[in-house]
């Protein structure tokens, strides 16, 4: 009883902090005045708030197999959303190098 | 509790919906369907259909989200329209407001319980083999909508490949991203396709008991393989390739050839050996899979580029 009380109680106050970091992330992105920075906090936050919010419901798991198995989501988010967020920002940087070399050539012509 | 969550799951599924017809430009749109259709997988699963909302959130988010984006690449910037006649808005609003409470009153005028075979399905399920009533439905009591299906998905892709240049649709497909790969690209691709078609593999065998089946280990599967291709890892296949045109009609036609054997071997199209049911509907799935996986990739790279210049 105590035991199921504790982890009751954990699985709120981790569940809890990670829907915050969530909530923090989808602020960033909605606020945040550069694509850079709002990828940035897009994914610094949602990966810490995954990561809670599975620690928070590891204790309510009903076998070791499925506790395994939320780990290994939050590996594959994590692992697939910092990768998408590297090409993102590259595909940025990319394009404002482009705009950058297409719009001078105007003024440097003989 | 979980009635306040369906409640807001509805909400955010209105909202969703009107979000996607109210941007106003075709890119953002796509984004929002494909937002949509996530929420929506969330809805089938409150409604314990996981392996709809697996095909949705595969399928209906996932791969047609893709393709859409791809349209909105490819297409030429809409010239300036003509001012719609002002009675067409207030008119397409109309005409669907009518149909939504006509889908209501039909909804709500169901008799109490609804009618279903549901009872009969697992009566008769016994009898396959299969611990999946839904793989029963797909593949036993419904197999000519499946097999129709597969026919469909093979003609929309002879519909992509019909924009190509090439009658003969011989060459490869235009790149989906820049070349060469970015490196996350290539890590992604190294490190998570392993694993994503192990994930695949386990959808197909697990779909005779559990949730899951042909369509959504095909869909995983196709998106693994485009994964390899974004990541340079394999070379975007050219149409022409014997393998791939036999892998594309290994499915529908594989289970036309089991339906008309049904006859020899059941007495009815469709029929299934007695006594090898289970192994014939397995072959059956692996065959459909793979023709779906190879389908669905396709699709997504678009049709095939000139031989001269590929």
């Amino acid at each position: 009883m105590a035991m199921s009380l504790i982890a009751d109680a954990f699985t709120l106050v981790f569940v809890a902090a990670g829907i915050a970091f969530f909530a923090a992330g989808t602020l960033g992105l909605v606020r945040l005045p550069q694509t850079l920075s709002r990828i940035h906090a897009l994914t610094k936050a949602d990966n810490v708030g995954l990561a809670l919010v599975v620690l928070g419901l590891l204790p309510q798991a009903g076998n070791i197999f499925d506790a395994a198995k939320m780990v290994a989501i939050w590996l594959l988010a994590q692992l697939a959303s910092g990768a998408v967020a590297q090409v993102m920002a590259e595909a940025v940087i990319a394009e404002a190098r482009d705009g950058a070399d297409a719009s001078p050539p105007e003024e440097s012509r003989p | 509790m979980s009635l306040l969550f369906d409640a807001v799951l509805c909400l955010l599924l209105l909202l969703g919906a009107l979000g996607v017809v109210a941007t106003g430009a075709a890119r953002p749109a796509v984004i929002a369907f494909i937002g949509y259709g996530l929420l929506l997988g969330l809805a089938w699963v409150r409604l314990d259909a996981v392996d709809v909302a697996l095909t949705e959130i595969a399928i209906g988010s996932g791969i047609s989200g893709v393709v859409l984006l791809h349209c909105v690449r490819a297409l030429p910037a809409p010239p300036r329209a003509p001012a719609a006649h002002p009675m067409l808005r207030p008119l397409a609003a109309a005409i669907a407001v009518a149909i939504a409470a006509a889908l209501a009153l039909a909804v709500l005028a169901l008799p109490e319980p609804a009618p279903t075979r549901a009872a009969d399905v697992a009566a008769a399920l016994p009898a396959t083999d299969l611990g999946n009533p839904v793989t029963g439905v797909l593949l036993v009591f419904r197999a000519l909508d499946t097999l129709l299906e597969k026919v469909v998905l093979f003609l929309s892709l002879v519909g992509v490949w019909a924009l190509s240049r090439d009658p003969a649709c011989r060459g490869r497909p235009a790149p989906l991203s820049p070349e060469p790969a970015p490196a996350p690209s290539a890590f992604l691709a190294r490190v998570l396709a392993p694993i994503g078609v192990l994930v695949g593999l386990y959808l197909l065998w697990a779909g005779a008991d559990h949730p899951g089946g042909a369509f959504q280990s095909g869909a995983v599967l196709a998106a693994m393989g485009l994964l390899l291709v974004m990541g340079d890892q394999i070379r975007v296949p050219a149409a022409g390739n014997r393998s791939l045109r036999l892998l594309m009609l290994a499915g529908p036609f594989g289970f036309l050839a089991v339906g008309f054997a049904g006859w020899a071997t059941a007495g009815v199209f469709l029929g299934y050996p007695p006594g090898a049911e289970k192994a014939v509907i397995i072959a059956v799935e692996v065959a459909i899979t793979l023709s779906i996986a190879v389908t669905l990739a396709l699709i997504v790279l678009g049709p095939p580029a000139d031989e001269g210049r590929s």
